[in-house]
């Protein structure tokens, strides 16, 4: 333990997508000591993944449009459980944050006036709804996740800002105090452990979705930041939510951009019928992802999905023409060719509903501070603990994310973090150092792994529990079959933590860094797990047969999962924005 | 920037130049000698000293002589830069090949104006 | 059923002395699956073997390697691309040092990224709302902005082989041509000024085999004669 090496900084973001390193171009311009720790080479994030664009109220598309209307969408589309005063918060600073990235450089495709291209997306409305479907979708082709997320690391580039590439969050480290002071990391390349000691330790870990066994989500995306919080006790938001892509393709589970129905496409049955047109009368194929993705599942339910198995549905894209699926949908060309061997200017691809990304996560305030909850309910900021982007759970996405908000989030709320972290370093932060036995609580659980010396495997664990999570966790729950999955999660809970690591070895181990994300993946599971049980209503992405409806006397809540005695609270949904006058729940139809 | 100070033009973009135009020129001068040895069925040394003891003909050789020299500097300092790594070894090479070019040039300039 | 037969470049500088190819017998069941699938299959009977993934999907660039001699994305070259004679071979990307297996290091590579300073320059005071720009001007970064930095390229050519320290590569001169044409850049004659020595561009011989292997479809070449074209303008 004494032999081990320490590195300091004012503030440490664990994650190099799109929200940490929004986060850090804002530490590193301050001058404040800052480091981006990531698992992989920043570009490699899985921000470089998201196609359609980002959701703003830039005014372009259309002169009049409004960021409150963007807010209403946005609450509406979550249900109603986002947080109003976040939500106001990301709509109304989102056009600053956008025209910030065009001025970065970000290639955003044009309009003839020579503005940014905005194309429509699901959920998107004027007027508050009473407009017509907007387009308020700010596009890099259908490539802008990737054009984001390079025009950031440019932008550190420029700005120097210091990255520990190739390394890996393992554990946090908490002080006597509970304050997080830093974290425990593995360089990837030597196996060198270290304990980085930080005043501001910023989860930017991104999503988890490889929890299920078919999701659009890279394979990096084993939610380690969300492990790392729940093994230190601090609870979780929303675990329950998690937002099916109406449209995966078929067997690969890649996505296919929204943006796709955006630009005129749209889904068909066996028949050839556009069934959207029966469960969105108004919006059609750009309903909710959570409505488009049931009315997809229930196609397929009763009979009148495609294919030998008739288990999925066609989306049809042959009437755009060549010249707009070359122009605005390059990628997706690509894409279908290489995963479905599909030329969707001919034929259509072969889609269906696939995990796409984590509503839940790390609850925080609009600042990126982490909050847990006081004995009496009230909200507790967790100090040196923050969070952004899909780690986080503002929450501006409630129980069902619209198309392009994400993207949004990242650059809004890692630019809030890093702005409010400069503001607090400024002011200055002083917690009680750790102690030996502090860090080497945090090193308990690589050292676990070490010291393995037989038994279950990694990859088998891994797929048991992706099993378990699509089996039991899907598009559509009910009590039965997830009491079934809770029980079977809690023996695989006591397997991984016999498990073994064969190899020991230090240079570029990924089976180490696989297995410490097994743990993570395990930690996530059971937070949904337990979360999706005990919410006993349909709200949003979280739909149960045995109830139905939504429950706004019960359930217009926050979940919040306390993982110390695996129990779920509730915290209460914001409804007071500053500027505006709330959004009063409503029947939420398309 | 890398900076150099053993090729031709102290720059990529004027050796780069030099390359192609010094390229034109010896293929100018190559096309010139092949038409006038085939238009030439009975060359005797009087007709091929003829030629040469025109004046324009002995510039337009000095210009193709130091387009040789010129092209083969910056051809071969490349191929020094590229295969042999240890400094002492290329530039005792460059070195060679620069003595080489010089003398062959001079050379070439004595068989043409000295007659 | 016959198995597919796959040899992976091994070396963990830890036990071996020297790298080594070893064989695997891969059950893929008669599917065309991805090359990248078949090292998840392989590394399920070696936990060791080591590679680097993460979008499986073409778009991160981690999983560049020498697959049957030509470079390429392992999760996006289906095995009938590949395999020849039921055979693949795989090794990780020529010319840069191995750290371990299949993963190679890539600093040289990023260094000569980093050195054609990426990103947009321009001091004039930013506008309220966007740059503008219009669909024409745009039109021109297509092609450049969608590199991956996967290193299939720079890792082709064989001079960026011999001068990795000078020569910056082709995916470093896609990026420099990329913020060349962008009419919002304002720093072309700091660029290129940057560029006119014998190395930084001009080690291009015209090879090609950047623009055989770019899993994007992407061409460096004639970026780098587009830069040629703007030096020698600037210049003359």
């Amino acid at each position: 333990m004494s032999t081990m090496r320490s590195l300091s900084f004012d503030a440490i973001i664990i994650g190099g997508g799109g929200a940490g390193l929004r986060a850090a171009l804002e530490l590193a311009k301050s001058g404040k000591k800052t480091a981006v720790l990531s698992k992989v080479f920043p570009t490699r994030s899985h921000t470089v993944s998201a196609q359609g664009g980002i959701t703003c109220a830039i005014a372009s598309a259309d002169p009049n449009d409004d960021w409150r209307w963007h807010m209403y969408d946005t609450v509406k589309g979550g249900d109603y459980i986002a947080d109003q005063d976040a939500s106001e918060y990301m709509c109304s600073e989102g056009p600053k944050a956008v025209f910030e990235l065009e001025h970065m450089g970000l290639p955003f495709s044009r309009f003839d006036n020579g503005r940014i291209y905005q194309r429509p997306f699901g959920g998107q409305s004027k007027d508050f709804g009473k407009g017509g479907q907007a387009a308020r979708t700010c596009a890099a082709a259908d490539r802008t996740g990737h054009a984001l997320l390079h025009t950031l690391y440019q932008n550190n580039l420029k700005n120097n800002t210091t990255f520990l590439n190739e390394w890996y969050a393992v554990d946090l480290v908490k002080n006597a105090n509970g304050d997080v002071v830093g974290c425990i990391a593995m360089d990837i390349e030597t196996g060198e452990v270290v304990h980085v000691k930080s005043k501001a330790t910023v989860m930017a870990t991104g999503g988890a979705g490889r929890i299920f066994a078919s999701t659009t989500n890279a394979l990096i995306n084993t939610g380690d930041g969300i492990g790392m919080a729940l093994r230190a006790g601090f609870p979780m938001q929303d675990m329950e939510m998690w937002q099916f892509h109406p449209t995966g393709i078929y067997g690969a589970g890649t996505l296919v951009t929204e943006g796709c129905r955006g630009e005129g496409g749209y889904l068909v049955n066996k028949d050839g019928e556009r069934f959207m047109e029966r469960y969105a009368p108004n919006a059609k194929d750009l309903a909710g992802r959570d409505v488009v993705a049931r009315s997809m599942v229930m196609e397929i339910l009763e009979g009148r999905g495609c294919g030998e198995k008739a288990d999925h549905v066609f989306l049809k894209l042959d009437h755009l023409g060549e010249d707009v699926l070359g122009k605005r949908l390059p990628g997706i060309v690509e894409l279908s060719k290489t995963f479905a061997h599909v030329d969707p200017a001919k034929e259509p691809i072969p889609v269906v509903p696939t995990c796409h990304y984590m509503m839940g996560g790390i609850p925080t305030n609009v600042h990126g501070q982490a909050i847990m909850q006081k004995p009496d309910g009230s909200d507790q900021i967790v100090n040196g603990l923050f969070a952004c982007g899909e780690a986080a759970c503002v929450s501006v996405h409630g129980a069902n994310r619209l198309g392009g908000n994400s993207l949004l989030d990242l650059v809004v709320f890692g630019r809030a973090a890093g702005m409010f972290i400069e503001s607090a370093l400024n002011e200055g932060i002083e917690y009680l150092d750790a102690s030996e036995s502090d860090v080497a609580a945090a090193m308990q659980r690589i050292t676990r792994w070490n010291e393995s010396e037989g038994g279950e495997t990694v990859p088998d664990l891994k797929r048991e529990l992706q099993d378990i999570m699509q089996t039991s966790f899907g598009v559509f729950r009910e009590e039965e079959n997830m009491v079934e999955g809770v029980k079977r999660l809690e023996e695989l809970r006591e397997r991984i933590a016999n498990a073994y690591l064969p190899d020991k070895s230090n240079t570029f181990n990924t089976a180490r860094v696989e297995a410490l994300e097994l743990d993570n993946l395990m930690e996530v599971a059971e937070a949904t797990a337990i979360a999706a049980l005990e919410r006993k209503e349909s709200r949003g992405a979280h739909s149960r047969y045995d109830y139905p409806d939504r429950d706004d006397v019960n359930w217009l809540k926050h979940s919040l999962y306390f993982p110390a005695e695996k129990r779920l609270g509730k915290r209460d949904v914001n409804f007071a924005p500053k500027t505006v006058d709330m959004f009063e729940p409503k029947v939420r139809t398309y | 920037m890398v900076t150099n100070i053993t090729n031709l033009g102290r720059s990529g973009l004027s050796d780069w130049l030099l390359q192609r135009v010094s390229a034109v020129v010896l293929a100018l001068y190559t096309l010139f000698i092949v038409g006038f040895l085939l238009l030439s069925p009975g060359l005797d040394f009087a007709a091929w000293s003829g030629l040469f003891s025109q004046t324009w003909m002995r510039i337009f050789s000095l210009l193709a002589f130091i387009s040789l020299a010129a092209h083969a500097w910056v051809g071969l300092w490349t191929v020094t830069t590229d295969y042999l790594k240890p400094t002492g070894i290329r530039v005792a090479a460059q070195l060679i090949i620069i003595l080489a070019i010089f003398v062959f040039l001079v050379w070439g300039i004595i068989v043409l104006w000295g007659a | 059923m016959s198995k597919l037969q796959v040899s992976l470049y091994r070396y963990n500088p830890e036990t071996d002395s020297a790298p080594y190819m070893q064989e695997f017998q891969v059950d893929t069941q008669g599917r065309d699956l991805m090359v990248l699938d078949v090292l998840h299959l392989a590394k399920e009977q070696d936990n060791g073997l080591a590679y680097r993934r993460s979008c499986r999907e073409g778009v991160c660039g981690s999983d560049g390697m020498n697959m049957n001699g030509k470079n390429g994305l392992a999760c996006i070259t289906p095995l009938s691309e590949v395999v020849k004679g039921n055979k693949l071979t795989l090794r990780p990307l020529p010319g840069l040092p191995v750290i371990r297996d299949l993963v190679v290091d890539m600093g040289l590579f990023y260094q000569q990224y980093e050195r054609i300073q990426p990103y947009l320059q321009n001091d004039e005071p930013a506008p309220a709302i966007e740059r503008l720009q219009s669909p024409e001007e745009r039109d021109k970064l297509d092609g450049l902005y969608e590199c991956i930095l996967c290193a299939c390229c720079s890792t082709a050519c064989p001079s960026f082989w011999w001068n990795p320290d000078k020569f910056v590569g082709p995916a470093g001169l896609l990026q420099s041509y990329r913020f060349l044409a962008d009419s919002r850049d304002m720093a072309t004659s700091e660029r290129l000024a940057e560029l006119e020595d014998p190395f930084s561009v001009f080690r291009c011989r015209g090879i090609m085999n950047c623009v055989a292997v770019c899993p994007k479809g992407l061409n460096p070449t004639r970026a780098i004669g587009k830069i040629r074209e703007m030096l020698l303008a600037n210049a003359t």
